[in-house]
């Protein structure tokens, strides 16, 4: 008898224990601060809406208001059940909640196969005793696991609201759905494409079309939400008399067919491919390819598009729903309280306070920019440049000066575009040069933060992420606005909270100086100290 | 007059010493070797020389300047291969070239296209799905192709096949034509050989030697194996003579440079029925020295 020597059996899935473990690991904060971020933003809006809407009047005015509003609709479906509190709970919630899942899980997934493929990372696991299908298996068991955690949350938060525990588990069920059908979207695309970059973008095609549909469905009402999970989710209806768990079903159905189509997929590429090939670029550079600044710009292109393109909707909406807020507020007196304060021109005060809103978010832009210097020096690319004849101050000064450029750009966008939407929806052009005011009124505030961020990174550059802390402060500040009743103290390290109200107050120039004056000042610090310090080497 | 002079320089880094009082010199027109093991401070005096860190003390003179402080004027008269190329992965490989040849005041187009095609390298990629190998390729083409006094290369062929190492060999020799100067950390000791005028070598951030090949080889040991008429014992009492294996009438053993006439004679006192005797190669030079921290 001969010995037999076993065949080694073909494990596809051995070592995904081991590589769940990695990826906890990896994510161990990043996964827990996308749920709690979901479950505070959920608890903050259901406790507001409580406030708001305690009485069945309130709710009667919410609901005319969001009944008729195009733009709303557009934006969050259509509005079922707003007569109760949890039904308007899940309108306010479900476009940010759905986006924030499906975003959480494209990322989770897209960053543990593609783009570790891409690293190479991926080959140093392969090549351990680990199955050929076991990285993808651990990392959908993770997001699976993900998008189960924060459909389970969002019900505990709203059952500790006080919201009954049926409907509030489906609503949870709702958001988890979500999550799968998200994650066998982003594992198809992670297949589809060589690149980690071009399947986030697919899958962010993907769920942009889908809330399209949902939307321009929900309009009138058609039959196109149902061609969108996020209809689906509507759907479900989970505070009305006829809650609903059958779309849950259909959600079940496509996330099979985006994980068939996955693992089809998988059996048909090599290593490292993708089916769908990148294209040969440029051999030479054009002319302008020739400085830092080009340099910081041509990195930044990407980033300045996307923030303009989702500002600018955003700002449609801002700007396409001023005059409804109108009757919304004349309706809600706690609502008026925190966006008008004691204003009386009711559309001023509201654009006064969306206005610094949207200047806010811009700063996220800002900082985000500013800290590009850093992540520069990280990635190794500062190196390359300070190997040849650019100086330190030159260097950081073409980051600082695209930073500027393009917070003042994307300001403009938002004001123009807001101001406009509001002129055409409301035929109203008084508010035209006011409304563009205000937007770039804001513009020394966003760009305080970001000197704020270059001075960090340039004397303290492990702290260098604690810049983000002024502007989340500074978005808690223009929110909530005048319903905190902070002591100015606190309300006072917001740079937007020195900054005049306009178009409800007159454009006062002095802090608009000062405060200019002071981000030019943080910047020459930053350049300073980078000038001082070792740049950070890999 | 030297291009680079480095005296005594401390670089700590925390708790660290990265270089600790470290000294090196490279005379203008060489090509000078820089050896040391992963983590003994090559990459750092590279970035000492470039001004992208501050010594904490000693005197750093590149080209006649002050790295630190005239970095920019510097570095349009040098080429840098950094250790680890790390590219903008959305540019393509041309792209890269080309700005940074045009950040460091132009470069010869002639070279460039030369060099792209000696080295195959495409530059219609983008910089993210080049392999290292490719993504060495471009910073060695982006640097080669740029006519400077002085090129800084750290590990340039560290992931290069040996056509490609051969190719580079090549490329550095046109370069001591034309009179350039050249400053090679390299782990390939072959490629140190073929090319370099003079080498140092590092170890935990202290020079341990440094000359001309011939200089290093004459301060260490030979390599002796010779085969006797008659048992060949005692000698290992000659004084110099280190790690003798013998087997009856073969013995092999390292003799100091200066000590070899004594063994010669012992040699002959017991017959000699063949002899061979060879300088240490580098690799041998290498091993002696970092062996020692091993056993250290």
């Amino acid at each position: 008898m001969s010995p037999s020597h076993e065949a080694p059996r073909s494990r596809p899935l051995a070592g995904t224990g081991h590589l769940v473990r990695l990826i906890l690991r990896r994510d161990r904060v990043r996964l827990p601060i996308w749920l709690m971020g979901l479950a505070g933003v959920t608890a903050a809006s259901a406790n507001a809406v409580i406030g708001l809407y305690d009485t069945p009047e309130e709710r009667a005015g919410y609901r005319a208001t969001v009944e008729n509003s195009a733009v709303t609709r557009l934006m969050a479906g259509i509005p079922y059940d707003t007569d109760t509190l949890g039904g308007i709970i899940s309108y306010e919630l479900t476009a940010l909640t759905g986006i924030v899942v499906s975003l959480m899980v494209i990322f989770l997934v897209v960053r543990h196969t593609r783009a570790e493929e891409e690293s190479g990372s991926a080959e140093l696991v392969r090549s351990a005793a680990i199955g050929r299908h076991a990285a993808i298996a651990a990392t959908l068991s993770v997001a699976l696991g993900a998008a189960v955690v924060a459909g389970l949350l969002e019900s505990a938060v709203l059952i500790a609201s006080g919201i009954g525990s049926g409907p509030a588990l489906l609503f949870g069920a709702g958001v988890a759905g979500l999550g799968l059908v998200f994650t066998a979207v982003a594992a198809a695309a992670a297949q589809l494409t060589s690149s980690a970059r071009a399947a986030l973008g697919i899958a962010g095609a993907v769920l942009a079309v889908f809330l399209v549909l949902r939307g321009v469905g929900a309009i009138d009402e058609t039959a196109l939400t149902w061609l969108s999970p996020f209809g689906w989710q509507d759907a479900i209806r989970p505070f009305g008399e006829s809650a609903e768990a059958w779309p849950l079903l259909l959600m079940l159905g496509l996330s099979i067919v985006f994980f068939a189509l996955a693992s089809w997929l998988v059996a048909r590429r090599d290593f490292g491919a993708g089916l769908l090939r990148g294209r040969p670029g440029r051999t030479r550079a054009a002319a302008g390819l020739a400085g830092p600044t080009a340099l910081a710009l041509r990195q930044q292109r990407g980033l300045l598009l996307g923030w303009a393109v989702g500002l600018g909707l955003l700002s449609i909406v801002f700007g396409g729903v001023g005059r409804e807020m109108q009757t919304m507020i004349e309706s809600n007196p706690d609502i008026a309280a925190v966006i008008a304060g004691s204003v009386d021109d009711i559309t001023r005060g509201y654009f006064a306070y969306v206005m610094t809103l949207l200047g806010v978010t811009t700063s996220a832009f800002a900082v985000s920019s500013a800290l590009r210097l850093r992540h520069a020096e990280e990635s190794g690319h500062a190196e390359n440049v300070l190997a040849t004849a650019v100086s330190r101050s030159r260097w950081a000064w073409s980051g600082i000066a695209v930073t500027a450029a393009g917070t003042t750009a994307l300001l403009l966008v938002v004001s123009l575009v807001t101001s406009v939407s509001h002129a055409v929806v409301s035929g109203d052009r008084a508010l035209l040069w006011p409304v563009v005011r205000a937007g770039l009124v804001t513009l020394p505030g966003a760009l305080v933060l970001a000197g704020f961020a270059v001075l960090l990174h340039a004397w303290a550059p492990r702290w260098a992420l604690l810049a983000w802390a002024p502007v989340a402060w500074a978005f808690v500040q223009a929110y909530l606005g005048e319903l905190l009743d902070l002591p100015g103290v606190l309300a006072g390290l917001s740079p937007f909270w020195h900054l005049p109200r306009v178009p409800v107050e007159a454009t006062d120039a002095a802090p608009v100086v000062l405060l200019s004056a002071l981000a030019v000042v943080l910047a020459i610090a930053g350049v300073l100290g980078l000038r001082r310090r070792d740049l950070a080497t890999t | 007059m030297a291009t680079i002079e480095l005296e005594s320089i401390v670089k700590t880094f925390g708790a660290v010493r990265a270089l600790d009082g470290f000294d090196l010199r490279v005379e203008s027109g060489e090509i000078h070797g820089f050896l040391g093991p992963n983590g003994s401070g090559k990459s750092t005096t590279m970035r000492v020389l470039l001004g992208l860190l501050r010594a904490d003390s000693g005197r750093v003179r590149l080209l006649g300047g002050d790295p630190w402080r005239q970095a920019p004027d510097l570095h349009r008269r040098l080429a840098y291969v950094p250790g680890e190329v790390n590219l903008w992965p959305n540019l393509t490989g041309g792209e890269v070239i080309d700005l940074l040849g045009r950040m460091r005041g132009g470069l010869d187009e002639r070279r460039r296209a030369d060099l792209l095609e000696r080295f195959e390298l495409d530059p219609a990629r983008k910089a993210r799905t080049y392999s290292k190998g490719n993504r060495q390729k471009v910073a060695l083409v982006a640097a080669l192709a740029s006519r400077v006094e002085l090129y800084l290369l750290d590990e340039p062929t560290s992931g290069l096949d040996p056509l490609m190492e051969a190719e580079f060999q090549r490329a550095v020799h046109e370069l001591r034509e034309e009179g350039a100067t050249v400053l090679l950390s390299s782990h390939i000791l072959a490629e140190v050989e073929a090319l370099c005028d003079r080498v140092s070598i590092i170890r935990a951030g202290v020079n341990v030697q440094s000359g001309t090949l011939a200089e290093l080889r004459h301060l260490t040991r030979t390599t002796v194996i010779a085969e006797t008429v008659r048992p060949a014992a005692g000698l290992a009492r000659i004084e110099g003579v280190h790690h003798v294996q013998n087997e009856d009438h073969r013995v092999v053993m390292e003799v100091e440079s200066d000590r070899l006439e004594a063994v010669v004679r012992a040699l002959a006192d017991l017959g000699i029925a063949s002899l061979q005797a060879h300088p240490p190669t580098l690799e041998e030079l290498f091993l002696r020295e970092y062996g020692e921290e091993v056993s250290a």
